[in-house]
């Protein structure tokens, strides 16, 4: 089964990104958890993404198109990036979500991808 | 009113267990039991601030969830046989409100119940958290890293098998006992986390719920004084347990067993840890807990002597894994002898472990990382180190292991 490990982080995880004090440990401590997610064998993609301001939504209303700056969802806490993982169950998709380095202001959801769906056949 | 609230309160926390496995013991629906019981304690505070408390409280809240069963059942008329065994409970029920006797503890037999084989293995300590003390699923959930809509689907399960499948809610025959026991007791130990934690970086993953499992380790002996492994997982627990406030310094850093100050451990646990093992010793049948529980204790007899004596712990870690050949005693013996020997010999130990068993466990790997350093292997030590903390859930285990990279 694939997992998606979706991680959200506060304005001050972001901002930690380009912290000169603090980004040695930022990314240091996710590169680490690739590392583990690669060596065990359940790494199957994934990305960070760059800060949420540098996000367009486009948007249909009443049959016009809208493009705004700016992320989608208006919280405190956004998408900062994300792994797919392949593992047998939720349970072993649970253990590496704990293992993602927590911070205060990071929220770690999973879920499962969708089976691909079947070819048509001709 | 506040009163009766207070003694509610006090009553289900001393009694429910109590009476979770009295009533489910004669009609073997813990489901439909829990649902009765939760009523009952309603009732209870509906009534008792107009009745007064009464003189038996829990003969009285068997007999309001008794009625409710009665009723639930003749709604129900699933098991239809089910009415005429509620019947019988409440007429004993009835009896105890007039007797003088004590309330019956079958708690050992709902014990039993719980870590029957045929229960799933991972759902066996939640069940007991639940069912023996009360516990809600969402804060097991939570302790056992699980979805909590799954962990309310696996209890309910669970019970439905137990209802179904007409598990006995009885103390095992003595030929079966000792592998009954066994599984009772391995359940209770999995509600304590883990005690592994003799290498330097090693990841207690689950904090558990220690004084939860130490108040069943407790319950055990008490109800079954004449086991020596029910003593020895009570001492092991009690070990390591007397150094939690210590696996920390004042500003939350990890401080790994070698550097603890023994004088900081908490004494009277200590003492009746050795205590405990002393007892089991004399009752002369060995078993994996009193190994583990052994192993502790040298630990925490550097207190007096002042240092660690590798060479019992590396003896007792080999006498453990002919006993039990988990991973983590596994881990724990190539440590040893990578103290008590050499690194050499303790990283060929590890280098004999299958692939599997190791993948993603983060002992192994910061043992390894230690071996290697001790070898000059640094470059192999740091990679080890690496994926020690790639599988880390605690953050000070992180910071310790980051801080210590070779």
């Amino acid at each position: 089964m694939k997992y998606s490990i979706l991680c959200f982080e506060s304005p001050a995880e972001f901002a930690a990104r380009t912290d000169p004090s603090k980004m040695a440990a930022y990314w240091g401590a996710v590169g680490q958890y690739m590392k583990a997610l690669k060596d065990a064998g359940v790494f199957a993609g994934g990305a960070g993404l760059e800060l949420p301001d540098t996000a367009t939504t486009v948007r249909y209303r009443n049959g016009e198109r809208l493009v705004q700056d700016g992320p989608y969802a208006d919280t405190k806490e956004q998408l900062g990036g994300l792994f797919i993982i392949e593992v047998p169950n939720l349970d072993s998709a649970l253990e590496w979500a704990a293992r993602f380095p927590q911070q205060p202001g990071r929220v770690i959801e999973v879920r499962p991808n969708l089976m691909p769906m079947e070819p048509e056949k001709p | 009113m506040i009163d009766t609230h207070r003694t509610v309160r006090q009553v289900a926390d001393e009694s429910y267990g109590r009476l979770v496995a009295f009533l489910a013991g004669r009609c073997r629906d813990l489901s439909a039991v829990e649902d009765a019981l939760s009523e009952a304690f309603v009732s209870a505070l509906e009534s008792w601030p107009e009745t007064g408390i009464p003189a038996k409280p829990e003969a009285w809240l068997l007999t309001v969830a008794r009625r409710r069963l009665i009723d639930a059942a003749r709604h129900a008329r699933v098991h239809s046989e089910t009415v005429p065994t509620f019947r019988a409970a409440a007429e004993e029920a009835q009896a105890m409100l007039n007797a003088e006797t004590e309330f019956p503890d079958e708690r050992l037999k709902l014990l039993f119940v719980c870590a029957h084989p045929a229960i799933d293995v991972n759902v066996r300590t939640p069940l007991m958290l639940q069912t023996v003390l009360h516990l809600d699923a969402a804060r097991i959930a939570s302790v056992f890293l699980m979805k909590p809509a799954a962990m309310g689907q696996r209890l309910s399960r669970a019970k439905a098998k137990i209802r179904d499948a007409r598990i006995p809610f009885e103390i095992p025959e003595a030929a079966d006992l000792p592998r009954r026991l066994g599984t009772v007791l391995e359940a209770v130990y999995a509600a304590y986390g883990s005690g592994w934690d003799d290498v330097a970086g090693t990841d207690l993953k689950r904090k558990g719920l220690a004084t939860e499992a130490i108040d069943l380790g407790r319950l055990l002996i008490q109800l079954m004084p004449q086991e020596p492994e029910s003593r020895g997982l009570l001492s092991l627990m009690l070990h390591c347990e007397a150094r939690r406030t210590t696996r920390r310094s004042a500003t939350g850093e990890y401080i790994p067993l070698s550097d603890q100050d023994p004088l900081q451990w908490s004494r009277p646990m200590i003492d009746e840890g050795e205590r405990l093992l002393q007892e089991a010793a004399q009752m002369g049948v060995l078993g994996p807990f009193q190994l583990e529980a052994a192993i502790q204790s040298v630990h925490s007899r550097r207190l007096i002597t002042g240092f660690t004596d590798w060479g019992t712990i590396m003896l007792l870690y080999e006498g453990l894994v002919q006993l039990a050949p988990t991973i983590g005693g596994l881990v724990g013996r190539a440590a040893a002898v990578g103290e008590a020997k050499d690194a050499s010999a303790g990283l060929a130990l590890l280098d004999n472990l299958r692939p599997e068993m190791i993948q993603t466990y983060q002992p192994y790997w910061a043992s390894r990382s230690h071996l290697l350093r001790q070898l000059g292997r640094l470059v192999e030590a740091r990679s080890a180190c690496e994926r020690a903390i790639g599988l880390c859930e605690d953050e000070a285990m992180r910071a310790f292991l980051k801080r210590h990279m070779p």
